[in-house]
């Protein structure tokens, strides 16, 4: 198999779309676990957070995923590159003919979204890995206290805005990405086609509502 | 009509090139754009002015010459036709047009609007074609072909090749073209043979000459004045996976 088998524009569509599948599908683990947080008994945060932190499963799932996130990552950009040495002359009058509306602003939101990525992985991941954390004990183990570092933090103004944004732009990353994975994918169909049209309008209102509603819920709410 | 025209001048392939302002009066509302641009290089060479060199053949919408960006639209505003067949009745008296080239680094401007779309032919020299023994005409029933497969390698095959779907393209992707080319024959036994040689051949070729990726803006489509649809990328994007992995 020669490299070409990777290098070619829709091998790297290919891998880019999977990847993008993929990290829907976590997207919606972490949602379900994230809501855990606004029961009255913070525990069963906790616990699934430590869960996902140290169970040897997940532990290789985590690598899959990062390597899910940098692959995403680097052939979202190289491809985005190529397409604006593919016409190093723009139009005086710019085109607006594109059928999926955010398709357009998929290298503006994806920047958004890494930046935020990043944020939260400093925030939240390394700080869960190697920095100073609280820790509660709940029947006789311990337990890092991810609960309230998440309510703290969401206690401030300046995160949920933050947060707010960062998930609206998420939304509109995936009412593109998702059908566009399909389509990359080679599946267009008919009679299928349709119904993915809906499930991503469903799904970048659904996805991003889920995880705004937490800071909200902490801000507002008595936590 | 009174129509105030925005055009890309540009001496040949190495100039710099520039807009240049122009009016025009007593433009007939029945006037084709390119008879509207005929009486404005009429104008110009009366006045002892070099004409705007554009792109044309049959006038009549079927062999893809005529290319023209209009005011942000491949072939300017509506849908389903080439720049031959707009007419100015599609413009408000007094408007200005910016007309510009078709902008891609694999279309090169030769000169003004007309743009070098080898790049095109060199993809189906790729693959684009079948080899059969030329020889006296097979009987037309040896070869089975599902109707629908044939229609739908019809509508494939209806593509003209203007460029259109690379000058809409935010990527200058040439992706609807070439999936079209390798639908029409993918979709019949004939075409089956060489299948995948065809699509590992156009593609490659497709990515060597600078064409971008597509990334499914579906604005060619949007664009295209024959109609051809995105399901064609699908196609070839399937029968790319197959070739990559069987073969
Ligand atoms: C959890 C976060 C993310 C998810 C779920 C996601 C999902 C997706 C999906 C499904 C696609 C469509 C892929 C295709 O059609 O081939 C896509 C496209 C894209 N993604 Fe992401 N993405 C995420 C984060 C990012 C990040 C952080 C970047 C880079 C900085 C990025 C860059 C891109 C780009 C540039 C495209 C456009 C490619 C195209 O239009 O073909 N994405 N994303
Ligand atoms: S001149 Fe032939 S299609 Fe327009």
């Amino acid at each position: 198999m020669g490299t070409s088998r990777f290098q070619s524009s829709l091998a790297k569509k290919f891998i880019m779309a999977f990847a993008g599948l993929f990290l829907i599908t976590f997207l919606f683990v972490h949602l379900g676990i994230n809501i855990l947080v606004l029961l009255p008994d913070t525990d069963w945060f906790n616990i699934a957070a430590n869960f996902m932190a140290s169970n040897l499963i997940i532990k290789v799932f985590e690598v899959v995923l990062f390597g899910g996130f940098i692959i995403h990552i680097i052939y979202g950009l190289v491809l985005q590159i190529q397409n604006w040495w593919a016409r190093p002359h723009r139009y005086k009058v710019e085109g607006w003919s594109h059928k999926s509306p955010f398709s357009k602003f998929m290298i503006h939101t994806a920047i958004i979204i890494l930046i935020f990525l990043i944020i939260h992985l400093i925030n939240f991941y390394f700080r869960s890995k190697f920095g100073e954390m609280g820790e509660v004990t709940i029947n006789g183990n311990h337990y890092h206290d991810m609960a309230a570092l998440v309510l703290a933090r969401f206690k401030l103004i300046e995160y949920v805005i933050g947060y707010i944004i960062a998930f609206i732009i998420l939304g509109f990353h995936l009412h593109h990405g998702f059908q566009s994975a399909f389509q990359s994918l080679g599946l267009n169909h008919y009679k299928y086609t349709p119904i993915i049209n809906k499930v991503r309008t469903l799904i970048s209102i659904i996805l991003p509502l889920g995880f705004i509603i937490i800071p909200l819920a902490v801000y507002f709410g008595n936590y | 009509m009174n129509i105030k025209l925005k055009i890309w001048r540009q001496k040949n392939a190495k100039a710099k090139g520039k807009f240049e302002d122009y009016t025009l009066d007593d433009v007939s509302p029945e006037m084709s754009f390119l008879e509207m641009l005929d009486a404005l290089n009429t104008k110009l060479i009366e006045e002892g002015g070099d004409p705007v060199a554009y792109d044309h053949d049959c006038r009549e919408g079927i062999c893809g010459c005529c290319s023209l960006y209009i005011n942000g639209n491949p072939h300017g505003p509506g849908e389903k036709t080439t720049t031959c067949e707009l007419h100015m009745r599609s413009f408000k008296d007094g408007q200005t047009l910016i007309v510009e080239p078709w902008r891609a680094k694999s279309f090169p401007v030769i000169k003004d609007l007309i743009v070098d779309r080898n790049a095109f032919d060199k993809i189906i020299v790729a693959g684009g074609f079948i080899s059969v023994d030329a020889g006296s005409a097979p009987d037309s029933n040896s070869i089975l072909a599902k109707k629908e497969n044939a229609d739908e390698a019809i509508n494939s095959a209806s593509c003209i090749g203007c460029g259109a779907c690379v000058a809409a393209c935010k990527n200058a992707s040439a992706m609807l073209f070439v999936s079209a080319k390798i639908s029409q024959l993918a979709l019949l036994p004939q075409g089956k043979v060489e299948a995948m040689d065809r699509v590992n051949a156009m593609v490659a070729r497709m990515d060597e000459l600078g064409f971008g990726n597509c990334t499914n803006t579906y604005a060619c489509e949007a664009e295209c004045p024959k109609g051809i649809k995105i399901t064609n990328i699908a196609r070839m994007n399937r029968e790319f996976f197959a070739a990559k992995v069987v073969g």
